[in-house]
């Protein structure tokens, strides 16, 4: 099972050695896997602390995007006319790059993880709402007969049929957001580098130090694929069933 | 116990109206079993649904004890072509779900779905989750799962008509042992004349587009009745024969 993906790894590292070997090419222009390696071991502390930095402003941000994610789907679910009054909104709002909106966040919420944080919730929070409102509204014909049958009331409808019906829908769109996080969060602290991972690499970038850069990058990398192989393992816990349903 | 008066239902779809059902008159008596038989499209899930209260009708109108059905009845179960069970909870649960929504006492209603699951076979599998379960294990769950409630009413829609044919024999025979014995007034929509003649006290034959009232046949075969080698074969052959006679006119 992991076999596989790790000779894939493995075999990528392997022809990048060789390659920066083979035609020799400079350290300050591309780094060799040796070299990465080293450039962590001499900055241990330093790359650890501002991982946890960058982890930090990550989680809280998906954390607010999922919560209020959940919430606007489900209002926008809920009633037409609060989708067709909103949903144009968000679509729009989302259309912005956000790349663009992080010097904002600096004028209105300063130079601390803050704006950090509300990058990340504002990037991860539209596929959140998109997968968990196609999840609501998916709920089969007889399910829906069912729970009018038993006189179920508007409460019981969402509790009993439609939430857990779209839950392996919403963890589609947890899955989206939590590799978008990673984005959000290096992006805003690039506009505004003073902690995180994202400043590393525009620092070390900036003192032509690439194998530093390289050391945050592969940084970056390991911290996104271990946060959403956490949301695969808690969907595959929680909804041993979504496989079923799926076919 | 329930009557239908003049019960007419038009829908409107994008190339005019389609009459599903025309002046459907029918009385149907406390306890009794009735079949409503017709080819596909003759309005009879309609019939059905207007019934439960799910679907209102242009005109005319469902009666139970004299009541106007409007809406719902807590007293009424429904079963319908797919199993409808929740994926996510448990065959146990799944039983148990119409006493939760109704706020029923929870112990006395454990104890019948335990019996309930019993009678059909499934007290092994109470834990398991319903795609680990065959067709027609699911199929008697929903079927556990409306009797819970104590339903006087019980409405099916062509509820065996997914399974495998012996899968679909057994269940028939069982649900006429559980209809024995618990005797909910039952409307049973199918279009197999087999199972119509097996289970029904009067068959209901509708005929298609608008569906009207064809013909109300008794069916008089003893009971139990039962689809191996039987006293009653001439008699099951003739009810079967008739049926046919009727759908194909």
């Amino acid at each position: 099972m992991i076999l596989l993906p790790l000779i894939g790894a493995v075999a990528a590292v392997a022809l990048w050695w060789g390659v920066t070997r083979l035609f020799h090419i400079r350290t300050f222009f591309l780094p060799a896997p040796p070299d990465v390696v080293n450039a962590f071991g001499n900055q241990r502390s330093y790359l650890l602390q501002e991982s946890w930095q960058t982890i930090k402003e990550m989680l809280l941000g998906f954390l607010i995007a999922a919560v209020g994610g959940l919430v606007i789907a489900i209002a926008l679910a809920a009633s037409r006319t609060i989708e067709r009054l909103t949903l144009p909104l968000f679509v729009a709002l989302n259309a912005i790059p956000k790349v663009a909106v992080a010097p904002l966040l600096v004028v209105w919420l300063g130079f601390g993880s803050e704006p950090k944080i509300v990058m990340v919730a504002l990037i991860s929070f539209f596929p959140i709402v998109v997968s968990t409102m196609a999840g609501l509204t998916s709920t089969p014909t007889d399910l829906r007969e069912l729970s009018r049958s038993l006189s179920a009331s508007w409460g019981q409808t969402y509790l009993k049929f439609r939430l857990p019906w779209a839950l392996p829908q919403i963890f589609t769109g947890l899955k989206v957001g939590i590799t978008l996080a990673v984005i959000g969060a290096v992006v805003s602290e690039i506009a505004s580098p003073q902690h995180g991972l994202g400043a590393v690499i525009l620092l070390s970038g900036q003192n032509l130090d690439t194998p530093l850069a390289f050391a945050a990058i592969t940084l970056l990398a390991l911290i996104s694929v271990a946060l959403f192989y956490l949301v695969v393992g808690v969907e595959r816990l929680l909804l041993p069933w979504a496989k079923e349903i799926a076919q | 116990m329930i009557s239908l008066v003049g019960v007419s239902r038009t829908f409107k779809t994008r190339r005019g109206r389609v009459d599903a059902l025309e002046e459907v008159d029918l009385k149907i008596g406390e306890g009794e079993f009735v079949a409503v038989i017709g080819r596909s499209g003759c309005g009879k899930s309609t019939l059905l649904r207007i019934i439960a209260g799910l679907l209102p009708a242009t005109s005319g109108q469902v009666l139970v004890d004299d009541a106007v059905v409007g809406k719902p009845r807590k007293d009424v179960a429904l079963m319908f072509q797919r199993p409808a069970l929740l994926p996510w909870r448990s065959v146990l649960a799944n039983v148990m779900l119409p006493a939760e929504i109704m706020n029923l006492p929870r112990a006395p209603h454990l104890e019948r779905a335990h019996r309930l699951l019993a009678t059909v076979g499934l007290t092994n599998f109470e834990k398991r989750l319903p795609h680990e379960l065959s067709g027609g294990m699911q199929q008697r769950v929903a079927l556990c799962r409306a009797l819970l409630a104590q339903p006087r009413i019980l409405l099916m829609d062509e509820p065996f008509s997914a399974l495998d044919a012996l899968t679909r024999e057994e269940l028939a025979v069982e649900l006429q042992k559980i209809h024995a014995t618990l005797r909910p007034t039952t409307v049973f929509v199918t279009h197999s004349i087999q199972e119509a003649v097996l289970l029904a006290d009067r068959v209901v034959v509708l005929s298609p587009r608008p569906g009207r009232v064809r013909e109300i046949l008794d069916v008089r075969i003893p009971r139990p009745r039962s689809f191996s080698h039987n006293a009653h074969l001439d008699e099951v052959a003739a009810c079967s024969a008739e049926l046919r006679e009727l759908l194909l006119a």
